[in-house]
């Protein structure tokens, strides 16, 4: 992959969004999985959760829209479209821990073969808090982490075990990151997918795990 | 002050007699969006210290609606403070570090949870959020069907500030967007609750109709006007 951080962050999100659905509600995540939107298909229909309270979170509000009643998840003056619906806090995590909510796509830290999820915090470092993610990891039919396969020194972010403290156990499903799409089974990592370009040595050598592979390993989009 | 008055637009003085050193506090609001701002700045102008806030998160402490608590925060007269989510504001992070201040970090799902069910008479709420993470770490662990919850607390303050957007003078509620948030499940937990809501926005008693009203007014202690023009950021 280029170095372009901005063109990686595409890449992972247009991947991530071959895999939803027709009809899915979907909730994004801070970080590469708000760039989702960007591609997802126009011939399917989702609509996207925001945990403050909406369903049917638009595009960014700029200029006169903005509306200091209305912001995303990420606290960002938002618009709404128009079929949208909005709830207070209480009901909106029901939908998402009641098992309405069809798909989480989250960023991570750190993710292990036990489907275990690090993101909230680096001790010593970071406290950012644990926000929505937590609820969103143990409610969500489907949780899909989206994020850059090595950290920004090169070391593997996927790993037998998480180092970090845990945002959630056992509960994701698929790794979409720039280099591959990885499947989280009870047999353990199962590749999907490899970036254009790459071997599946190259993935191998960068994930802390040893994968599955399949007789057939998929290509991503480019 | 009767929960039935029909009078409960309130002054300064009578909000301000409410805010004690040492009490708990919980404030609504999710960024800007229903975020009691101007009573905010009350606080932070008041004489106290050594309080508890319960709120969802913080945003950058330059922002004109957030100033009152960042200024609160920053001054070191805040003892413990629950909340969600804090990357925005750097202070937290650094004075619980300097063992000045004590966070309780809250999911956000469960932290509307706890407040609705102290609100609502419940004993707790029984959640797999956290369940294996250090969230969880002194928790009763309660094995219901066959699946691990953990059992969180009912969190109760001694006074709410929220904000509406509309309100009549029995301070019966309503909320525009995602401006709802948990302003809908701290009026029940709190013993004195104090909404602000635009100056344009307050009606008289009958003049709502029945389905905008989101909080019945029996909930709420005191209605502050909000001054047109105002910035929120």
């Amino acid at each position: 992959m280029s170095n372009n951080s901005s063109e990686v962050r595409e890449f992972i999100a247009k991947n991530v969004a071959t895999l939803l659905e027709e009809g899915n509600l979907v909730n994004l995540g801070a970080g590469i999985p708000t760039h989702v939107t960007n591609h997802v298909s126009k011939d399917i229909n989702i609509m996207l959760h925001a945990e403050c309270g909406l369903i049917g979170c638009g595009p960014l509000a700029h200029g006169d829209e903005v509306d200091y009643t209305l912001v995303d998840a990420s606290t960002r003056p938002t618009t709404r479209t128009y079929d949208s619906v909005c709830f207070d806090s209480a009901l909106s995590f029901g939908i998402i821990r009641g098992g309405h909510l069809d798909v989480s796509i989250l960023g991570a830290l750190e993710v292990d073969e036990h489907g275990n999820m690090a993101n909230w915090i680096i001790p010593g470092k970071t406290l950012n808090g644990v926000g929505g993610a937590m609820d969103l990891c143990v409610g969500a039919k489907k949780l899909i982490v989206a994020m850059e396969h090595v950290t920004k020194k090169g070391e593997p972010k996927i790993l037998k075990e998480c180092t970090l403290p845990l945002t959630c156990l056992h509960e994701v499903n698929v790794i979409v990151t720039d280099m591959a799409i990885i499947d989280i089974t009870d047999k353990g990592m199962v590749l999907r997918a490899i970036a254009p370009g790459l071997t599946v040595e190259d993935v191998q050598k960068n994930t802390g795990v040893d994968l599955i592979i399949p007789d057939i390993v998929g290509k991503m989009v480019s | 002050m009767s929960k039935l008055s029909h009078d409960k637009v309130a002054t300064r003085g009578q909000v301000e007699a409410h805010f004690k050193s040492g009490m708990t506090i919980m404030t609504g609001g999710f960024g800007m969006a229903g975020y009691p701002s101007l009573l905010y700045d009350w606080l932070y102008e008041s004489p106290v210290k050594d309080i508890n806030i319960i709120t969802y998160g913080v945003a950058p402490p330059e922002y004109a609606y957030q100033v009152g608590f960042a200024k609160l925060i920053a001054e070191y007269r805040v003892k413990k403070i629950a909340l969600t989510h804090c990357a925005l504001n750097p202070d937290i992070g650094r004075i619980m570090n300097e063992g000045r201040m004590e966070v309780e970090m809250i999911p956000q799902g469960t932290f509307a949870e706890r407040i609705r069910a102290a609100g609502h008479g419940l004993g707790g709420v029984l959640t797999p959020t956290g369940i294996g993470t250090v969230l969880a770490e002194g928790k009763q662990i309660v094995n219901v069907q066959g699946r691990d919850y953990l059992l969180e607390e009912p969190l109760r303050a001694q006074v709410a500030m929220i904000r509406a957007e509309k309100a009549d003078k029995m301070g019966n509620l309503m909320f525009k967007n995602t401006s709802r948030n948990v302003n809908t499940v701290m009026p029940m937990a709190a013993d004195i609750v104090i909404a602000e809501v635009p100056v344009s926005g307050i009606v008289e008693v009958g003049e709502m109709s029945d389905c905008e009203v989101m909080v019945p007014g029996i909930f709420v202690d005191y209605v502050v006007p909000v001054p047109e023009g105002r910035r929120m950021i």
